[in-house]
């Protein structure tokens, strides 16, 4: 249709409705007429006749709308009508609307953000056809991830319920092409993986099972979209080439679709490369040993096949594999879980976490749509007037009712889209946020239409809610009642629901408030805890040697350059080296089973200790700042070729030996069978979590257990921005080819912060919405109350009241309702404590600054929501309220 | 005008129906109508016929032509339409029933229980 005869359509409609309407005004005009023709035959004059013809023919306006509404012709013209006055009612009052307005803002914006969190981690598959069928499969009770290749062949074989099981693990490697080398990130993956998640390549192919031909058979690498576009610029010519991962030839074979980024969620890797080339790519596990757990499995389910039937044929393979392998595969069994998250280690935590905002996120919303209907309520009494005006000339119940919601829904919809947009801002936010320094994580919380659906619904629901809070009370109003004594009484009209909202909405604002204490109690205290090294004026330089070629013994002598470099540098008071850092991500695998020196059989139940074990250099320990409480550190003679030593912490030494003192020349033996005798004692620390408690670890000298990938410790009081340049430099001279690199240690530690920090930031972010809510609720109700009873107080001051006296009749039930409502948020959030300790690290609400935190912060807010009401109340005028009436 | 008797809920367009099968007729004439035939003991009124009009069109029961009154004043005219006209058969024969089901029921005397 062209727009022209589009238009001319649309023109023709409102002619024939406005047709319409002349008609039926002739056609009423004509019956009066005819009436007042027979009343005038009677004998009236011709005026008399009209008049009581129109009287006879009862209220016009009415029965000239219902036959409107009667002729279903009406329906979207009333709706215009209702959404212009709407928009002139709401204009009329713009504070009140701006309130409703921001106030419904926040809670869909804070709902549009948590949904899509849960969207993003929990809802959303993973971006591969038939995701629904996808399982994580998991070792054991404790239901680890981690499964070996070996054993992984044999679950891949010997399986009927799967149509195919991939393994995966995710790694880092030096890529060089044309001689410029680049740490990146990818995941190793079994030959199938591609087949069995059934994704076809964006340009070139894939590798296959049938690629695979052994250890290091397959050098191919498949390149993420987003990689191929920033790293090669799109080239499309790429396929084909060679590039170098720790200096090994791989041949660039394919791209994969955009919408791939593998099978976890919070990650994108760089690339993809066959698992059994692993080796020569920066993988660390061992493809024959059946104890090296280094690889994530997921499985693709046969159609009709249940999780029950596929995890009893699992288990019937960890029979098998039990009786042939009883040294590495003991007790064997295995479960499915969803995959995306490392199968339940994160997906846990995760899921608690994200099911614990959203549920906050609503208990926001819910106090918003209370709040507006009080809101409401308070304005519907004060528009009694007008109301009961269109009541006498004949509008509907129905049609006022109507009105109203349209009110709600315009406030709704509008503060829903601002809240959206909000929200998206967040979102946006997040999606380039990088919280981990040292892992590329990428939460993928671009919104879908779920989110839009979720946002609109949301609104839409609110709406319903608050809109509905004035009904019972517009249903109630007599026209006449309003008419005669000027108002609406309020004191018997909804008063009593909007008193459950106060409370409702106070004790949601109590709950969000304890949340946010409990979150911010807890990062001070785990900021504040003793974390056995100093990351201030500390620089990390983390490399890995092998991905610049130096293998075997070349490692430890690069390094010993590295470490003299540095040191010869000025203004550096020591330089150390550790193959792991306390605190990093991969240390939450560094668990060593350590046995007394009188053990003989070396089995996990015989164990002392289970210890957190870092190697480290010479001057590792004056470096980070962990302080030796006894004893000698590492020197240049404690090399393979020495025997044995380690310094341990005070846990380990009071766990194995009684005490520190009675530690020291004492010897303990690890897993391996080997003697070790200790020389030191160190600080206790933290190694895995912020949260941990105190936990024996371990330190020996690095020279007798070298490795390649290391970090260097730099501590200098130099500015660390001229530092790391004067770093970069030394590095690229020592080795132009080798990739690093270099943060302070404080930058790194927000990796190990992130947690605490986003619970934090969320918790205080609804504490804040909470607060807010609370004083407008807790404002509108005590200055509508005030208003509402002007001249009562009018006439009590006038009559002598005293200030107290005027202000407990003025606030007295808004106080009590807020004292009420306080009580039991406080008390629901001591009781769902757990609940915020879980989430919290080391929060509680029992902490008694928390609770005096809470009160205090309840009573402040309600200082503040009732000063001005207050202050109103007391400056009546007695006089100027008489000469008003 | 005190004897006369409210209307039942949903009779309004029964005797509307009624009404208009005795021929053509505009809203005045059917009020008119229903007055006449019940004897003036309904109370309707009147402007309250008009949206039962409408919406007796709209289900397609009465179909409208504009003419002149008998008061020379231009009306609107309603007519049965052979939906309408099967309608008020249904209708008055279960109105019928319904009668003849109340009145038997109040009509009953203690000793015929």
């Amino acid at each position: 249709m062209s727009i022209l005869s589009s238009i001319r359509l649309r023109v023709a409609t409102l002619f024939q409705r406005s047709h319409a309407n002349a008609e039926l005004e002739e056609e009423l005009r004509s019956h009066i007429q005819q009436r007042a023709d027979d009343l005038e035959r009677s004998g009236v004059t011709r005026f008399a006749a009209e008049r009581r013809a129109r009287i006879e023919f009862g209220s016009y306006q009415r029965f000239r709308e219902e036959c409107h509404d009667a002729a279903g012709g009406g329906l979207v013209e009333s709706l215009g009508q209702d959404l212009c006055f709407a928009l002139r009612v709401l204009r009329k009052s713009p504070s009140f609307t701006t309130i409703a307005i921001l106030t419904l803002a926040l809670g869909i914006g804070a709902n549009s953000v948590a949904f899509s969190l849960m969207n993003a981690l929990i809802l959303r598959p993973l971006d591969v056809p038939h995701a629904q069928s996808l399982y994580s499969i998991e070792r054991g009770q404790q239901k680890d991830p981690a499964q070996s290749y070996p054993d992984y062949r044999d679950l891949r074989d010997r399986t009927r319920s799967f149509d195919g099981i991939v393994a995966y693990t995710i790694t880092r490697v030096g890529l060089s092409t044309d001689g410029n080398a680049t740490g990146a990130w990818l995941y190793l993956v079994s030959g199938n993986y591609f087949d069995v998640l059934d994704v076809r390549p964006y340009l070139g192919r894939f590798f296959h099972s049938s690629d695979e031909h052994g250890e290091n058979s397959a050098p191919y690498l498949v390149l993420s979209y987003s990689y191929w576009q920033n790293h090669f610029q799109g080239d499309s010519s790429i396929v084909g080439r060679t590039v170098f991962l720790n200096k090994h030839p791989f041949t660039i074979v394919g791209v994969a679709p955009p919408s791939f980024h593998g099978t976890e969620m919070y990650f994108t890797p760089n690339f993809w490369v066959p698992l059994v080339s692993g080796g020569q790519a920066g993988g660390w596990g061992d493809l024959n040993l059946r104890a090296s757990h280094y690889i994530w499995l997921v499985g693709r389910l046969k159609p009709g096949i249940t999780i029950a039937q596929a995890t009893t044929d699992l288990n019937s393979v960890g029979t098998y594999l039990a009786e042939n392998y009883p040294l590495e595969d003991r007790h064997i069994s295995f479960s499915l879980t969803r995959p995306g998250l490392i199968g339940d280690t994160l997906g846990r935590p995760v899921r608690a976490f994200s099911t614990g905002l959203m549920s906050l996120a609503l208990l926001i919303l819910l106090a918003a749509c209370a709040n507006l209907g009080n809101l409401f309520a308070a304005r519907a009494a004060d528009r009694s007037r007008e109301v009961a005006l269109r009541l006498a000339l004949g509008s509907s119940r129905r049609r006022i009712l109507r009105q109203l919601m349209t009110e709600a829904m315009l406030i709704s919809l509008t503060g829903g889209v601002l809240g959206l947009l909000g929200g998206l801002l967040a979102l946006h936010w997040l999606d380039v946020w990088q919280p981990v320094p040292s892992f590329p994580v990428h939460l993928p919380v671009d919104p879908d239409a779920r989110t839009y659906a979720a946002a609109l619904i949301s609104a839409l629901v609110s709406a319903v809610l608050f809109g509905l809070v004035p009904v019972r009370q517009m249903l109630r109003l007599h026209p006449w009642h309003v008419v005669k004594s000027g108002t609406l009484n309020t004191s018997t009209v909804g008063m009593g629901l909007r008193d459950i909202l106060l409370v409702l909405q106070v004790t949601v604002c109590g709950i969000l408030i304890t949340a946010s204490f409990v979150a911010v109690r807890g990062l001070q205290q785990s900021l504040r805890s003793n974390y056995g090294f100093l990351p201030h004026h500390a620089l990390l330089v983390e490399t890995d040697l092998s991905m610049a070629g130096y293998d075997g013994d070349k490692a430890p002598a690069m390094q010993r350059r590295m470490l003299d470099t540095f040191e010869a540098m000025p203004g550096i008071d020591a330089v150390g080296l550790t193959d792991r850092m306390p605190l990093d991500g991969e240390n939450m695998v560094n668990d060593h089973l350590v046995f007394k020196d009188t053990t003989t059989e070396l089995r996990a139940p015989n164990a002392a200790a289970v210890a957190v074990v870092q190697n480290v250099s010479t001057n590792y320990f004056q470096a980070a700042g962990t302080a030796l409480l006894t004893g000698r550190v590492f020197t240049r003679q404690d090399d393979a070729h020495s025997p044995r030593v380690a310094v341990v912490n005070r846990t380990f030494a009071s766990k194995l030996f009684g005490s520190v003192e009675k530690a020291m020349g004492r010897y303990f033996k690890m897993a391996d069978g080997s003697r070790v005798r200790v020389v030191g004692v160190a600080e206790d620390g933290k190694y895995k979590t912020i949260a941990e408690q105190p936990q024996p670890a371990l330190f020996q000298p690095i020279l007798q257990n070298p490795t390649s990938a290391t970090w260097v410790v730099v501590r200098s009081n130099r500015e660390p921005r001229e530092l790391a340049a004067a770093l970069d430099q030394k590095l690229r001279h020592l080795d132009p080819a080798l990739p690093f690199t270099l943060r302070t240690w404080e930058r790194e530690l927000d990796g190990a912060l992130f947690a605490s920090r986003v619970v934090f930031v969320s918790l205080s972010m609804l504490g804040i919405f909470g607060a807010m809510l609370a004083v407008t609720g807790i404002f509108g109700m005590a200055s509508y109350a005030v208003s509402c009873r002007l001249k009562e107080l009018g006439i009590r001051i006038a009559l002598g009241a005293q200030r107290r006296e005027v202000l407990q009749t003025a606030l007295g039930s808004a106080l009590r309702l807020l004292a009420f409502g306080s009580v039991a948020g406080l008390v629901l959030g001591v009781v769902g404590s757990n609940l915020l300790a879980f989430i919290a690290y080391q929060g509680t609400a029992r902490d008694p600054l928390v609770l005096c935190g809470v009160v205090t912060s309840m009573m402040f807010l309600g200082l503040v929501a009732t000063w001005i009401p207050a202050a109103r109340a007391l400056s009546v005028d007695p006089l100027e309220l008489l000469r008003e009436e | 005008m005190g004897d006369q008797a409210q209307l039942l809920p949903g009779t309004l367009d029964l005797l509307i129906l009624r009404a208009v099968s005795l021929g053509p007729l505009h809203g005045y004439g059917i009020l008119l109508r229903i007055g006449q035939i019940s004897g003036n003991s309904l109370l309707i009124e009147q402007g309250a016929l008009y949206p039962g009009l409408f919406r007796l069109v709209r289900q397609g029961l009465l179909k409208t032509s504009w003419g002149t009154s008998e008061n020379n004043r231009r009306a609107k005219f309603y007519a049965l339409t052979a939906t309408g006209r099967r309608r008020l058969r249904e209708e008055t024969e279960s109105w019928n029933r319904l009668v003849a089901a109340i009145g038997a029921a109040l009509s009953t005397q203690p000793e015929e229980v």
